[in-house]
């Protein structure tokens, strides 16, 4: 049978709480999650963990474990030091439910201020050709199973919540890149990318990158590349030049979605 | 909220401790901090020494020196000739040179990182909550001037073709022709990561092939993507790796020039 | 307790936030209703995302011979012939627009040469058909029906300046009960955020359930927690009625060890992609086990199996890929045998049979399922794997081009329903399964909508009860654990009416199952209101018990063996109960079960097949006289 492992889990809610200590049986090839279950079903039913698939797939049970931001149900009891209390917290960047579950709806409200896939409306269903070498970029984004991590280790507003407005996080700035790179969409959000979605506060510490729990490399891939894209549009002399003596006339970028801010007078809606 | 039942107004948990981290998350940035300033520290003192950059036997000229372009550059050291009188060595003898190499290693996106969180602090470590108050990242002057990191690399490729052409000379054998000394093989390890270094900057990636929306109608350049990338996966230690070669390359012919060993020779 | 009840009017109530549910929801709003997606976990988690091999549906984009009559004729054949016939058609003929539609929805499928979507081999499937993304499609069909939703949602922020004016997802919502008017038509659902423990009251003249599976009536199984039967109980406590819920599939291929990620799932496309089962013995056991119905279309020897990857026009399939349940069942049979492997399982290899670097490009997330969790790099080792509960057959009766049920302004589809896969699915179906008949359930509930005259009023006595019922595990006060409830109720399922059953466990069962849910009305939950896991534990346990009574009952009364439900006691397939769906339904809190006649084949379908195929599954009166005649020739 298993040994005993001390957990200190943060306990409360409104923002108040503390940390609790629970002994709790963990046995072999067993992951936080486990034990956490175990620890609801003998000595604390009403603990609130957020949980769905176990398996890494779905992105829910995020929490900071030991203060890393993880997955509970990826983290294996063997990494942990024997003897060691594990300490337990939600996630430090969003408002807090009770206990580990925090409120990520800052994540839905972004997601849906990106203008959307934006194909050529001629094309009929079934009639896209698309080569794999042309999706591949795009599908490293779609592994992304929403766990918002990244967005919670992000300190732009993990550290500085007063820019959660103009920042939409890492993981919507690669959702960004990843409609830029979709070889059938039309739209241009390079503009936005930097007026409205905060790429600009992203200085490229690659801590969303590390927690990315699917090891997608968001900074390399999603994020210089997305800067450098706006490199180009915004703040390359020579484009810029070139667009006043009218060489390459600049057409007008994709406009954030209006209406989607949740408050009146936003950037989004001022820009277009 | 996605939802219609508000809530009271939901905060953030309270936890006073800056982190909860129990590893020793505190090292990479003191040992890059640490590193970083040696560099620095030596390369500064290098560049404004103006002694023993030049080897004459055999061609060697100190990446730091090179072009050599003031009127006090020992002779045979300035291939692009002097373009200036000669001037104490206040004025770094590569003037036109080690200000964009300076650039283009600030400006690059691995450096921003590495020094971001070691001497800013701006996240000291992941998950662990930084000492400033407000935060704007690079959205305003001066931070704002990373974005002409491609410039730099231009710049800095040019600079390399130089390099190239100094590692060119330093085939010289002491008798004239082509020799082959251990300072030569040290010159090309540092040529040959240098190149490293700059094809797999994040702009040249962008460059060559990144901006585009389709590689499959363009395969040259996707090819070439997928080489920079390659080299792009690898810049952080092709960025330390090359501070070490210069570090080296400039100290070794520092020291031949000043005569304290000679330089073995395999031929010539 | 006397609490404020949030009061909500819509036009259509989807409850479920999957791949059916979310594509009624698009369904519902693209006809311009006022939708409510309810979903009990966060938006973009449902089980869909668990889904990895892909999406069958005949493109003919790898194999030109491939036609939705050949696909129908797969999933019949897969069914075992239970199959609700014109669901199968139906579902054959417009997987292949929907697959579409999500690619014009923005999803990135992997492609062929030429550009178009890929298609991969899948167990019971003639030609590769499955349309993915590595082994990560459900969350590929998850993520694009999320985006398409943001889409609709901005495109009314920006015609309304709300972006939820017309689609709106409930996340973190559970339902617990379905209202009705008094002439016995849905008026809504009654259910509490799960965040706040807020009670609420959606008014809607149609619900459409898209709840997914019952799997947490088992103890190993590959299902989230949410798959807790909550639409087939919400829909038998409303009066609807369920079929055939002893079909319950046993995926062949989960982890078997470590113990805590025991049921996590094994994507079929390893065996899809070349993988092979064998035994301690080293054997590729499965030539073993071919079935006579699938005899023909199956390679006899391992050189004609192992030519079959690169030339499937002239040799067999390798009997690696015949249908989920007859691999579960081998592997069963194997490790029984003592021919296992260390932790009760079977041996899965693809390390020999592939590159590593081919492994880690069509088989990413299991590389780094096993990595991370068993320390097994699948690229060098064969991997452990054994059968695990995966899904329910079974589900709400519905009307198949509608997903009507038998309740007025009652609509299902997906898992949730039954019919579609007869005795046993295919992989890949279910996929395609949720966006035919997610589409099909949304235009249902439109239709409905366009005949109503009046909008049904909720009764004030059904919200009392209701609501009556969600605070009790809270105000009871010594009861029961739930979690020790549910653990037992688990053990019973997964001991007694498993992957084999026997008329004597199955009682045992029944019984066992009468004395827990004495025990599961009883149970009381410590804390408050908000979220609050053991109180919705507890509330979700009525849901699990009425199932797996269901399941128990219908398992007890089917003397045969096909597809997802096998008897040690009548081993054979009978073309008397080919005929027969089994009805559940619930009188007051008894759990009723009638035999029904299934309607005969459309004569056009059955011409699909050849006689002798036929004569395999059905009775001779059955079998068509055309045909019959046109054998004598």
């Amino acid at each position: 049978m298993g040994e005993k492992v001390t957990l200190r889990v943060w306990r409360g809610d409104a923002g108040q709480g503390e940390l609790v200590d629970f002994q709790v049986e963990a046995n072999e090839g067993e992951v936080i999650l486990d034990v956490l279950h175990r620890l609801q079903a003998t000595q604390a039913g009403d603990l609130a963990v957020r949980w769905n698939c176990k398996a890494g797939k779905c992105g829910s049970c995020s929490m900071e474990i030991n203060g890393q931001p993880r997955l509970a149900c990826m983290t294996r009891m063997s990494v942990f030091e024997p003897g060691q209390p594990v300490t337990l917290t939600p996630l430090r960047t969003f408002p807090v439910i009770r206990d580990l579950v925090t409120d990520v709806s800052f994540n839905y409200v972004k997601a849906r201020q990106i203008p959307s896939f934006t194909p050529d409306p001629a094309v009929g269903l079934g009639e896209f050709r698309m080569q794999q070498v042309d999706v591949q970029r795009s599908q490293e984004f779609r592994k992304c199973i929403e766990c918002f991590l990244c967005q919670n280790v992000c300190h732009v507003i993990r550290d500085h919540a007063d820019n959660e407005r103009a920042f939409a996080g890492p993981r919507f700035l690669m959702r960004v890149a990843e409609l830029e790179m979709h070889p059938a969409d039309e739209a241009d959000r390079r503009d936005i990318a930097q007026d409205d979605f905060g790429l600009g506060l992203c200085n490229i510490t690659k801590c969303c990158t590390e927690v990315c729990p699917e090891n997608i490399k968001i900074t390399d891939n999603a994020l210089i590349p997305m800067k450098e894209r706006v490199a180009g549009r915004k703040y390359d002399p020579l484009v810029w030049l070139g667009s006043k003596i009218g060489r390459r006339p600049r057409p007008a970028g994709t406009a954030a979605v209006p209406g989607t801010r949740g408050d009146s007078g936003s950037a989004g809606e001022q820009q277009g | 909220m996605t939802q219609v039942t508000a809530a009271p107004a939901r905060t953030r948990a309270q936890i006073a401790e800056r982190t909860l981290r129990k590893d020793p998350w505190w090292r990479v940035p003191a040992v890059t901090a640490t590193l970083l300033t040696i560099w620095v520290a030596y390369a500064t003192v290098r560049v404004f020494m103006g002694h023993w950059y030049y080897v004459p036997q055999y061609h060697y000229l100190t990446p730091f020196y090179s072009p050599c372009i003031n009127g006090e550059c020992v002779p045979g050291s300035a291939s692009l000739g002097t373009w200036l009188p000669a001037l104490p060595p206040i004025i770094p003898y590569a003037l036109v040179s080690l200000p964009f190499i300076l650039g283009f290693r600030l400006s690059c996106y691995y450096y921003r990182r590495a020094y971001y969180r070691s001497f800013w602090q701006a996240p000291t470590a992941c998950a662990v909550r930084e000492p400033h108050a407000t935060y704007s990242g690079e959205t305003r002057f001066p931070l704002i001037m990373q974005n002409l990191h491609r410039y730099f690399f231009w710049i800095t490729v040019a600079v390399s073709v130089l390099n190239t052409y100094d590692l060119i000379q330093a085939f010289h054998g002491k008798t004239g022709g082509v020799g082959l000394g251990l300072g030569t093989l040290i010159m090309l390890v540092n040529v040959v990561l240098l190149w490293g270094y700059t094809l797999g900057c994040h702009s040249c990636r962008h460059i060559t092939g990144g901006r585009l929306k389709n590689f499959s109608k363009h395969p040259v350049r996707y090819w070439a993507w997928t080489r920079v990338s390659w080299l792009n996966a690898r810049h952080m230690q092709f960025a330390w790796t090359t501070l070490g070669t210069l570090m080296l390359t400039d100290l070794y012919i520092a020291l031949l020039a000043a005569g304290v060993f000679s330089d073995p020779r395999i031929f010539n | 307790m006397t609490d404020d009840i949030e009061r909500l009017s819509y036009d259509v109530v989807v409850v479920g936030a999957g791949g059916s549910g979310l594509r009624a929801a698009i369904e519902a709003r693209l006809a311009g209703k006022r939708t409510a997606v309810i979903s009990k976990s966060l938006f973009g988690k449902a089980h869909t995302v668990m889904a990895e091999g892909g999406c069958a549906a005949a493109m003919g984009n790898m194999n030109p011979r491939d036609n939705w009559q050949v696909h129908f004729r797969d999933t019949m054949r897969g069914g075992k012939f239970l199959n609700n016939w014109r669901m199968a058609e139906l579902h054959a003929k417009e997987a292949p627009d929907r697959v579409w539609e999500l690619e014009a929805w923005g999803a990135l499928f992997d492609r062929t040469k030429d550009g178009k979507i890929s298609q991969r081999n899948f167990g019971g499937h003639e030609y590769p058909r499955l349309a993915h993304v590595g082994d990560r499609t459900g969350l590929e069909m998850i993520r694009t029906l999320q985006q398409k939703v943001v889409a609709l949602q901005q495109e009314d922020a920006a015609e309304h300046g709300d972006p939820e004016a017309m689609i709106k997802v409930f996340a973190e919502t559970t339902i617990t009960r379905l209202v009705k008017d008094g002439a016995g038509r849905i008026a809504g659902a009654f259910g509490y955020f799960r965040d706040s423990g807020r009670l609420v009251l959606f008014e809607a003249p149609a619900v459409i359930l898209a709840t997914g599976g019952i799997g947490k009536t088992f103890k190993v199984t590959s299902n989230s927690w949410e798959y807790t039967g909550d639409g087939h109980a919400l829909a038998l406590l409303a009066g609807a009625k369920l079929m055939n819920m002893e079909f319950v599939q046993f995926h062949p291929t989960h982890m078997v060890w470590p113990l805590s990620v025991r049921g996590l799932l094994v994507t079929e496309s390893v065996r899809g992609d070349g993988g092979v089962l064998r035994n301690s013995e080293g054997k590729r056991f499965m030539f073993g086990y071919v079935p006579d119905v699938f005899r023909d279309q199956h390679a006899e020897t391992e050189e004609e199996a192992d030519r079959w990857y690169d030339d499937p026009d002239h040799n067999r399939r390798p009997p690696e890929l015949l249908p989920r349940d007859e691999v579960a069942r081998a592997i069963n049979a194997e490790a029984k045998a003592g021919r296992g492997s260390p932790h009760g399982g079977v041996f899965l290899d693809i390390a020999s049979r592939l590159p590593a670097d081919e492994i880690l490009r069509r088989l990413p997330s299991m590389y780094h399922q096993f990595k991370e969790l068993a320390d097994v790099d699948i690229t060098k080792e064969p991997m452990e794997v054994g059968p695990a509960q995966h899904y329910v057959m079974g589900g709400v009766e519905v009307e198949p081009d509608t997903g009507a049920a038998s309740v007025p302004g009652l609509f299902a589809a997906g898992e949730v329903s039954g019919g579609m896969h007869g005795s046993n699915r295919l992989g890949g179906n279910s996929l395609s399964d949720l966006l035919v008949f997610g589409r099909r359930a949304g235009m249902g509930a439109v239709q409905y909508l366009a005949g109503l005259t009046d909008r049904p009023a909720v009764s004030a006595a059904e919200i009392t009860a209701a609501q009556g019922e969600v605070v009790a595990p809270l105000e009871r006060q010594g009861g029961e654990n739930p979690y020790a409830v549910h653990t037992e109720l688990q053990q019973t399922m997964s001991d007694l009416v498993g992957i084999i059953r026997r008329e004597d466990e199955i009682k045992t069962a029944l019984a066992e199952l009468e004395k827990l849910r004495a025990r599961a009305a009883n149970v009381s939950a410590e804390g408050g209101k908000g979220y609050n896991p053991g109180w919705h534990l507890a509330l979700d346990l009525r849901n699990i018990m009425v199932i797996a009574e269901c399941v128990a009952q219908a398992a007890l009364t089917r003397q045969e063996s096909r597809g997802g439900h096998t008897r040690d006691d009548f081993p054979a397939m009978s073309s008397q109960w080919r005929k027969v769906n089994l009805i559940c339904s619930l009188d007051g809190d008894q759990v009723g079960l009638t035999q029904q006649p299934m309607a005969p084949i459309r004569e056009d379908l059955l011409a699909l097949f050849d006689r002798a195929e036929l004569a395999k599954y059905l009775t001779d009166e059955e079998l068509p006289a055309a045909v019959a005649a046109e054998e004598k020739h």
